[in-house]
């Protein structure tokens, strides 16, 4: 295999992983604040078509990433209202919303379904992306990519150096001692939600319009999934949670290239290597009950009652 | 005498779906005063001290900030007029760091160098040593405290509202924490100190206001009363009287703990280190120590919950009347004559969403509450009957949920239950935690009984004038390791306390 092979492999990793770092990071922040929304698949789901049909519609696919975005912001606002001013169970909201957002995808995608689209393409910035190797494998993506590097720098500085990502952190952890303190547990609560909706609409918005630019019902195939697994098993660090998103991206790429030089395992199998790998590797290297301890919100999934009011 | 008070409330009161927590409170506080606000669980306290620090809405009354009236909001609120609260179950975040904790309290955003540089200065100026870098987790109970109260001193308060501060502290640290409140009020501050413990208000305090089911009973000055006087007051009848103990033979050995050592339950925890203790037939055996110095994994490996059958994790034996159960689970234990009262009533104890009588069946199942494995309603529910009526818990019938029910009337039932349930050796983690005065004296009293029949019995807990009035020897924990258990008449609590702080204990076994 020669070396612009292996750098068209990891190109492709990248865009593999893309989705789940979009969706897991956006995850993680709405965890850290105590909240558990089950509905990232659903969330996904409505983001690609909203944002692939506006796209067809009008050719402009900033603006139809926007609309993905706002799309699964406006799916996880029904979540928050549910679960944080109605208080109902969070598992239970969130499998509402995944089954809703699945069918309400699937119903928006009817006229789409064998409609072709111009996708995202590479954005080629001059000078960089002409350095042999490195140029195409820093600089040959779309914007897309880009700005999930954005995400994971902004939200790794927004958790840990700034005074609202402690507040942030400090209510998933005890959202009691929080509210005593003076911190707005449910306004905050929201945002979070909020963000991590959007995430989750703009990784659909990435699926449908730029990693493989058409609309077909469930072709988020279960990334939602492995955006929440891979947030648990990265024990709710960005970094591990982009280790994870790159890993499940390689082995998805990989296993495509075992299936074209041919050797003999059923494809299902193969298909199924990218999950099970990636969970492999993230329960392995997070083992240590301390770091668990330690990073985890232990007000997880727990509703927030105001006392006294 | 300082005409406009500090802070006045003028008939609060605060209802709750099923019970009135505070009715028409009036109270006054003084400039530099410490006031003492006395009560039993469930008399109002807390509630009280919420809306003055605005975590809660009263629905009625007013109150006068320095003479003008005022609307509290919030917490932000109540701290930026000068009103800081220190709470009971600390309101600190176990996973970030001092700096970070008291960070979040405050207004701004502050440099971290700088707020770790005021800490320090705070902490020295009032001799409470802290190291801001540290994470919360790794703090003891008292540390912990202490950042609690810097994080209020940082704000320069004019009223700091103590929420049974002492509960958990040693002696020792007990006199220091005195200490810096009294300099406290001699700078000014008042003081709102919310306790139980009569002997400390009593030193401590310059006046007390007496609270009896969300109303106010009397003001008084402390230091005039008798601790004996002041409790009439707070629970409103003549205190029970207590029979005392004579000492007793103590018969063979029950329980014996042999060199054990085991890993910590979580990261969080503390591993034990070689312990060794004996509890004979018709004694009690009291451990005492700071929480979280090894008490809960001492107690799950007694009491089987905490099983490793490879023997990796678990060195050393425990032997019930002279048989090692070290590979028995809890329920083997208990067909072996073993009883076990957890510190943790709701959830460990009991099962919160079930009934009474279902309650006494998840231990009672091998002792002829389910003949031939089938549950049988009519004998499960004699058996509660019987256990509420001779313990005196409130509650409306067998049927009722355990979680419906007080802490103080759950710890009754559960107490209850393992009693008549004929145990030969007893575990008993905190029995009276959170238990009226009244049904504490009961508590104690049937323990009391049960020794004199016979019983061997080990109590854990963090009250020492109860180990002193119940056991015949006493044992410190400290970091996982148990100090030899001394006869109580031998010592005093002087040396419990020194032993309690960690002097004594060997340092080169700690680095085993």
């Amino acid at each position: 295999m020669g070396l612009d092979a292996i750098v068209l492999i990891l190109v492709a990793t990248v865009a593999a992983s893309v989705p789940l770092i979009l969706a897991a990071l956006g995850e993680l922040v709405v965890e850290k604040s105590g909240v558990l929304n089950l509905g990232v698949e659903g969330m996904m789901a409505v983001g690609a078509i909203v944002a692939f049909a506006v796209a067809v519609e009008t050719q402009q696919l900033s603006l139809a990433a926007l609309a993905g975005a706002l799309a699964g912001a406006l799916m996880s606002l029904i979540f928050a209202f549910i679960t944080l001013t109605l208080m109902a169970n969070q598992v239970a909201t969130g499998l509402a919303l995944t089954l809703f957002g699945t069918g309400l995808s699937a119903f928006l995608g009817l006229k789409y379904t064998s409609v072709a689209l111009d996708g995202a393409k590479a954005m080629t910035i001059p000078i960089l992306s002409d350095i042999p190797v490195l140029g195409k494998l820093l600089f040959s993506y779309n914007g897309f990519v880009y700005f999930a590097v954005l995400v994971f720098l902004a939200i790794s500085w927004f958790l840990y150096r700034s005074r609202a990502g402690l507040v942030l952190r400090a209510i998933g952890e005890s959202p009691s001692s929080a509210h005593a303190l003076g911190a707005s547990v449910i306004k905050v609560r929201y945002l979070a939600v909020l963000f991590g909706g959007a995430m989750a609409g703009l990784a659909g918005a990435y699926l449908s319009t730029a990693y493989t630019p058409l609309w077909a019902e469930g072709m988020i195939a279960g990334r939602g999934w492995i955006a929440l697994a891979l947030v648990v098993f990265a024990t709710w660090r960005p970094a591990r949670v982009l280790i994870g998103a790159l890993l499940f991206g390689g082995v998805t790429i990989a296993q495509f290239h075992v299936q074209g030089i041919g050797i003999e395992i059923p494809a299902q199998f193969l298909s199924m290597l990218p999950y099970l790998a990636t969970i492999l590797v993230l329960v392995v290297i997070s083992r240590d009950a301390g770091l668990i301890r330690l990073n985890a919100p232990a007000s997880l999934g727990q509703p927030f009652h105001k006392q006294g009011h | 005498m300082n005409p406009t008070a500090r802070l006045e409330l003028r008939g609060i009161t605060k209802h709750y779906p099923s019970v009135v927590a505070n009715q028409a409170i009036d109270l006054v506080v003084q400039a530099g005063e410490i006031h003492a606000v006395l009560g039993e669980n469930g008399a109002g306290k807390s509630t009280l001290m919420k809306i003055i620090y605005g975590v809660v809405k009263p629905d009625a009354g007013e109150m006068l900030w320095n003479g003008a009236p005022l609307k509290i909001q919030n917490p932000a609120q109540a701290r930026q007029l000068g009103i800081g609260m220190v709470f009971q179950h600390f309101s600190l975040f176990e996973t970030l760091t001092v700096t970070q904790n008291i960070a979040l309290a405050l207004e701004k955003n502050t440099d971290s160098q700088d707020l770790s540089q005021r800490i320090r200065e705070i902490s020295e100026r009032y001799g409470l040593t802290l190291e801001p870098a540290r994470l919360v987790h790794s703090l003891s109970v008292g540390e912990r405290q202490r950042v609690e109260i810097v994080r209020c001193l940082l704000q320069a308060p004019k009223l700091l509202i103590m929420d049974e501060p002492t509960s958990v502290l040693t002696p020792q640290a007990v006199r220091k924490l005195f200490e810096t409140l009294r300099r406290l009020s001699d700078e000014g501050c008042s003081i709102l100190y919310v306790s139980h413990k009569l002997d400390e208000i009593r030193e401590l305090c310059h006046k007390a206001t007496v609270l009896r089911a969300g109303q106010v009973i009397g003001s008084t000055d402390p230091r005039e009363k008798s601790a004996r006087e002041l409790a009439e007051m707070m629970i409103g009848s003549r205190l029970p009287s207590f029979e005392k103990r004579e000492l007793q033979n103590t018969g063979d050995i029950r329980l014996e703990v042999k060199q054990l050592s085991r890993r910590a339950d979580d990261p969080f925890g503390t591993p034990l280190q070689a312990i060794n203790l004996q509890v004979r037939s018709g004694e009690i055996v009291g451990i005492a120590g700071v929480s979280g110095n090894g008490q809960q994994e001492l107690m799950t490996a007694l009491s089987g919950e905490y099983l490793d059958k490879s023997a990796k994790q678990v060195r050393g034996d425990i032997l019930l009347k002279g048989k090692s159960v070290l590979g028995l689970a809890a329920d083997q234990r208990r067909q072996q004559g073993l009883r076990f009262v957890p510190e943790e009533r709701l959830g460990r104890g009991a099962v919160p969403a079930m009934s009474l009588s279902l309650n006494a069946l998840l231990t009672g199942y091998d002792s002829g509450l389910s003949p031939k494995r089938f549950i049988n309603y009519h004998t499960i529910h004699q058996f509660a009957a019987t256990c509420i009526e001779k313990f005196r818990v409130k509650c409306n019938s067998p049927y009722s949920e355990a979680r419906s029910l007080s802490g103080g009337n759950v710890q009754k039932f559960i107490v209850g239950r393992e009693l008549m349930l004929h145990p030969e050796v007893l575990l008993v983690a905190q029995p009276t935690w959170g238990v009226d005065v009244g049904a504490a004296v009961f508590i104690r009293q049937a323990l009391l009984d049960l020794r004199a029949q016979g019983i061997a019995i080990l109590v854990v807990s963090e009250e020492l004038d109860e180990l002193f009035e119940i056991c015949d020897r006493i044992a410190v924990i400290y970091q996982g390791q148990l100090s030899e258990a001394q006869p109580v008449n031998e010592t005093n609590r002087e040396a419990i306390g020194l032993l309690m702080g960690g002097a004594g204990f060997a340092k080169q076994e700690q680095a085993v």
